[in-house]
């Protein structure tokens, strides 16, 4: 097996839906064992890149190569190289949790001991041992998310396409799913993940795509995405009372800061030095505020993502939440 | 090798989660007896008109058999979306779309030999010509499978798949020879009634049954054969076309 059938190459792909463009001249590659993440808001064309990726949609221009595979005009050609989680859980409803990941790992060809075996192992990993014979039209929605993450890597792909693994399922179910990923990882298998988790992209990729309105507006190592805000000091004030001209008043006042209020009673204070966080404080109370607090904050991909493609992380976050992952 | 493991687990997954399920094998059951009493009814003879309701019956029960099921392994797949996991699978397209109607071509054959068991007790079988009545049960089930799928890949819900495929079962039984003969049709419904497979089929079934039959059984069957090529690739082109989008 050598290296360079563990990459995805993919060059000016473009598709829309009628008057829709979904995904507009996207370029990227992601290289051997590399952990690559497709962070966007809703309906960036996340999924439609992913499904053009691996054989579910058809590119209206532009080309794609699987592990050295050209599979532009052959969708299905590379399919016996890659993994896929989808963004919603779609296992059979009648079958068990076991039936169904057996069922999966036949057709990737394995044999009935191995494909028993995988099944088992998995279930165990992901805690489900005791839903094992239970049908998955019964699982709850978080148990369902996890199954299908054990169906796309039952029969160990080279390439993982994941589509939001970690969305609908709780905190420590999440924490278990990122360690999954990153073993993975470490273990060779090339990783394209998809998510709206800036933190969780930050923890686990290599490499991030921005992608916004179906363009990639940015590519880089997180190193070198956050290099830029960590030369930053920001501190965060919450204050109520604050009189309606704060902004413009602390502008006056403190020329070298530079100064953001963010929804109710909250100030981010930027500079290039360190900010000095007594004086600030003065000022606001001599206003009328009052400080409730004070906090130095880590910069971090988010301030980047927001910078960029001028869409505030939180909004994206709560939209999500609200529309579910999953079934 | 790789592939058959596929292509057998998907036909037995098919069978445990639809075609052994008590609902179905119960239709499978209800649905000849039904047509057999009807028809006898109808025509007020008595047992010696077996022999000539028998094709007739056995067609009704192969067409309603397999179209029905292709709404469910295939139109309902398609809508919760586990179909993609096909799609993703690494075996060749046409093998995938075979195991998925498999599984209803042998629910088809199945289908037919109920009213062919039911009308032992009461007829003699003994003349019937198994080598061509066996033969084009098969070629039947295989046609009427694949008209099926034409029908599931044409629609994205299961009841307009089952709308859809009463737009055309039920002329057919009416169209395609099995109680009335072609001949017999107003001469403006002939030219329809040899643009549909059943007919051939049916023209097979009663030559082997009782020796009335129009055309040659090897032209019948090649006709068959035909149309389930061509439905098979209609169908296929359907999929790639409307469904990977
Ligand atoms: N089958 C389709 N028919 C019509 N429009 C579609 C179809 N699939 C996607 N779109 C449109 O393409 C755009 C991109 O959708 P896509 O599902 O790729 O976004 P996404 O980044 O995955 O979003 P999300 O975070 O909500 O999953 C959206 O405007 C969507 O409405
Ligand atoms: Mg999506």
């Amino acid at each position: 097996m050598t290296k360079d059938t563990h990459t995805i190459e993919a060059s000016n792909l473009a598709k829309r839906f009628g008057d829709v463009v979904a995904v507009d001249s996207v370029t990227f590659d992601v290289r051997p064992g590399e952990l690559f993440g497709f962070l966007g808001p809703n309906g960036a064309g996340k999924t439609t890149t992913i499904n053009m990726l691996t054989g579910l949609a058809r590119a209206d221009t532009g080309s794609i190569r699987i592990g050295g595979i050209d599979c532009t005009d052959r969708p299905r050609a590379a399919q016996h190289l890659i993994g896929v989680v989808p963004d919603e859980s779609n296992l059979y409803p009648e079958l068990t949790g076991f039936e169904n990941l057996c069922f999966c790992a036949a057709l990737y060809g394995l044999g009935k001991a191995d494909r028993q075996g995988r099944a088992k192992e998995l279930l165990e990993g992901f805690g489900l041992t005791n839903a094992a014979g239970r049908k998955f039209s019964g699982y709850s929605r978080g148990m369902k998310r996890k199954l299908t993450i054990a169906a796309g890597i039952i029969h160990k792909p080279e390439i993982l396409f994941l589509d939001e693994p970690t969305t609908g399922i709780d905190v420590a179910s999440a924490r278990q799913l990122r360690q999954l990923i990153a073993d993975l990882h470490r273990a060779g298998t090339t990783i394209f993940l998809t998510t709206h988790y800036i933190e969780e992209a930050e923890r686990l990729c290599g490499r991030i795509a921005f992608i916004v309105s179906g363009r990639i507006v940015r590519i880089d190592t997180v190193e070198h995405l956050i290099q830029p805000v960590q030369e930053k000091h920001v501190v965060q004030i919450a204050c109520a009372n604050m009189p309606d001209d704060i902004r413009d008043k602390l502008c006056g006042s403190f020329p070298g800061l530079e100064f953001t209020t963010q929804g109710q009673g909250l100030i981010r204070v930027e500079s290039g030095e360190p900010v000095r966080v007594g004086p600030l404080v003065r000022f606001l109370e001599e206003q009328g505020g009052e400080v409730a607090e004070a906090r130095r904050m880590r910069p971090s991909l988010e301030d980047i993502f927001v910078q960029i493609t001028g869409i505030e992380a939180d909004a994206m976050r709560k939209e999500k939440e609200k529309a579910g992952g999953g079934q | 090798m790789k592939p058959w493991i596929a292509f057998w687990n998907i036909l037995v997954k098919d069978m445990r989660t639809y075609y052994l399920k008590p609902p179905n094998i119960s239709w499978g059951l209800i649905f000849p007896l039904a047509w057999t009493g009807m028809f006898f009814i109808k025509s007020g003879s008595g047992l010696e008109s077996i022999m000539a309701l028998l094709p007739g019956v056995v067609a009704v029960s192969i067409l309603f058999g397999t179209t029905s099921m292709l709404a469910v392994t295939v139109t309902f797949e398609k809508k919760n979306r586990s179909f993609e996991r096909l799609l993703l699978a690494p075996i060749p397209f046409e093998l995938l779309m075979l195991a998925k109607t498999s599984g209803a071509i042998l629910f088809g054959v199945a289908n037919a030999f109920v009213p062919v068991v039911m009308a032992a007790f009461l007829a003699d079988l003994s003349l019937i010509a198994w080598s061509v009545f066996v033969p084009a049960v098969f070629m039947i089930a295989v046609a009427s499978t694949f008209l099926g799928l034409f029908i599931a890949v044409a629609v994205s819900e299961v009841f307009e798949a089952q709308t859809f495929s009463n737009f055309f079962r039920f002329p057919m039984i009416f169209l395609c020879g099995l109680f009335f003969p072609i001949e017999k049709l107003p001469v403006f419904l002939k030219p329809l009634s040899y643009a549909l497979p059943l007919t051939y089929g049916a023209d097979v079934l009663h030559g082997a049954v009782h020796g009335g039959h129009a055309m040659p059984f090897i032209l019948d069957l090649s006709l068959l054969g035909a149309f389930c090529v061509g439905l098979f690739a209609v169908s296929l082109w359907n999929i790639k076309r409307k469904w990977i989008l």
